[in-house]
């Protein structure tokens, strides 16, 4: 068959950044005249040839609708998306396949988690924890949630290096305590977080434990069973597959007590208007039709990610992150939020004095540099920090060192206009 | 000088800069001059709050006439804000309503009035008509 045929999929190990590059597309393209740089990656990466061919293939001739028909089309689809579900149990290391549920998306999956796990789990006087550097997506949903259920929601604070008080966390942490939701990787201040440390504290007083993976997932090897948590949530869209993907592993002993949240067709064993039971996981969690073609090339995007060469990209990252981090500390009045330790990641969030993020931001646009600036949907986190807004470059695997260099040097010419 | 004028105008001062760089340095400098805002005016009600940078907007009716001053954290988009003043301000709302803004792209600053809630030159532009509207029904 085609697609299982697909050199992708027996790759040997790409072993050089260069050779990564080629794959992909959008890399090669010119913005206002200039060469790309692109330098958001923290927002959305670029899809290699092999997402994008699939989806096309998909689009255009294996297109049925999954779990439904007995017709070619559909079984064909049907086997991408389970194929796509086994590949992502073998890349984050679930117990089984079923653990591992389709979303929209990280958002959609702690939504799906909140309201589901919130109608057993919460109520009057009980507490969710989360951090005082949790994008909103991790901490609206629980806003939303303990406001129905009458909880409290508590935030355990970070120090200024942008790392979690954890010397605190005995005070925010005690058997009221119901669900735990902290982000692996802040997408702000790119710092590592020490979730197994927290998870294995939780766990003592009896609460769920929930890991925002958007930033994790791309940069550190995932191992749901070593890392311990209850559940582990990401988007597709930021490891190089489609956006409208995402997934949500669980635990079973969890899921399996959780009512569904969204209800419809293939989440169902039998429907009368008397009494409707519900199917099992991981279908218990996906109503309606999936975006099985974007899961499907999801399910190529982490075989791919196992084809590169872990410590060639592991090596790779950390020289940028140490030539991008010392390059911008010798630039007068830059300040980098999350401190340079052995745990950043090559994304960097700071603020220039006399120079607005939105300013530098537009001018390197014009420069072909694609940086992110204002809140990164973190503004607790701009106020803890005093400031309205950031400017972030954050690295992916095909950027290179040279495109480092350039980003540093427009970023010069950018202030100087300014100042 | 009627608005579609003054527009002009600023689509051939504009027309002179080739580079990118160019423009953005004499909007800069534009920025400098424009007709601030009273520091005892920028109130939570002036202010137009965007996720890219804050902007501060007061109108003035004055027999007639609708008057601005503004304020921007942003540099650039001060540039910008002077030259919607150069074409709104010491105009009746009715001029105000009836005109557009598409001098803006033709100076090629689309992307800098995207339409997202992040947009705070975006939501300005719609205060400026808003308050043309609501001074289009007073004497």
């Amino acid at each position: 068959m085609l697609i299982l045929q697909h050199n992708y999929l027996i790759m040997e190990k790409l072993k050089s950044i260069e050779k990564i590059r080629t794959h992909f597309s959008a890399l090669e393209q010119s913005v206002n005249g200039k060469p790309l740089i692109y330098l958001d990656n923290a927002a959305t990466a670029q899809k290699p040839y092999c997402v994008s061919e699939l989806v096309n293939e998909m689009n255009t001739r294996i297109n049925g609708n999954i779990h439904r028909a007995v017709h070619e089309l559909s079984a064909r689809s049907t086997e991408l998306y389970e194929g796509a579900r086994d590949a992502v149990k073998h890349f984050v290391n679930a117990r089984e396949r079923e653990e591992v549920i389709f979303t929209s998306g990280t958002t959609a999956s702690i939504n799906l988690l909140a309201y589901s796990l919130s109608s057993i789990s919460l109520k009057k006087g009980d507490a969710v924890l989360i951090s005082e550097a949790e994008h909103h997506s991790n901490i609206v949903p629980w806003q939303i949630v303990c406001d129905i259920h009458g909880a409290q929601l508590r935030v355990l604070p970070i120090d200024d290096n942008g790392l979690w008080r954890v010397d605190l966390l005995d005070r925010f942490l005690d058997s009221s305590v119901k669900i735990v939701s902290l982000a692996h990787i802040s997408n702000v201040l790119g710092i590592i977080n020490p979730i197994k440390e927290v998870i294995t504290k939780a766990k003592l007083v009896g609460a769920i434990t929930i890991i925002d993976g958007a930033q994790g997932v791309v940069h550190t090897k995932i191992d749901v069973q070593d890392l311990g948590c209850d559940f582990y949530v990401f988007s597709g869209h930021k490891l190089y597959a489609p956006t409208g993907t995402g997934v949500l592993v669980g635990r079973r002993e969890v899921l399996e007590k959780m009512p569904p949240w969204m209800g419809g067709g293939d989440m169902v064993e039998s429907v009368s208007f008397q009494k409707t039971t519900y199917a099992q996981i991981p279908l218990k969690f996906e109503a309606g039709t999936p975006n099985f073609i974007g899961a499907s090339a999801l399910g190529v995007a982490v075989k791919f990610i196992e084809s590169l060469d872990a410590e060639v990209v592991e090596n790779h990252e950390r020289e940028i992150k140490d030539f991008v981090f010392d390059q911008l500390t010798k630039i007068d009045g830059v300040r980098i939020y999350g401190d340079n330790s052995i745990n950043k990641i090559p994304l960097f969030s700071f603020t220039v004095d006399k120079a607005h993020p939105s300013d530098i931001a537009m001018i390197m646009d014009k420069m072909g540099v694609a940086l992110r600036s204002g809140m990164m949907c973190c503004e607790p986190l701009m106020k803890r920090f005093q400031t309205e807004s950031m400017l972030r470059a954050s690295f992916a695997v095909y950027n290179t060192l040279d495109e480092a260099q350039l980003f540093i040097s427009s970023l010069k010419r950018a202030i100087n206009m300014l100042r | 000088m009627l608005i579609k004028e003054i527009e002009q105008q600023i689509v051939e001062e504009f027309s002179i800069f080739t580079d990118w760089m160019d423009k953005y340095e004499y909007l800069i400098e534009l920025g400098k001059s424009l007709p601030l805002i009273k520091d005892s005016d920028k109130q939570e009600s002036n202010l137009i709050k965007g996720c890219q940078s804050r902007v501060w907007l007061n109108a003035e009716f004055k027999e007639g006439y609708l008057f601005f001053t503004a304020d921007s954290d942003a540099i650039i988009t001060k540039g910008i804000i002077s030259l919607l003043i150069r074409v709104f301000s010491g105009r009746t709302p009715q001029e105000i309503l009836s005109s557009d803004v598409s001098f803006i792209e033709q100076i090629g600053l689309k992307e800098n009035l995207s339409p997202t809630r992040a947009n705070g030159l975006l939501s300005m532009i719609k205060q400026i008509k808003y308050f043309a509207l609501l001074y289009s029904v007073k004497k």
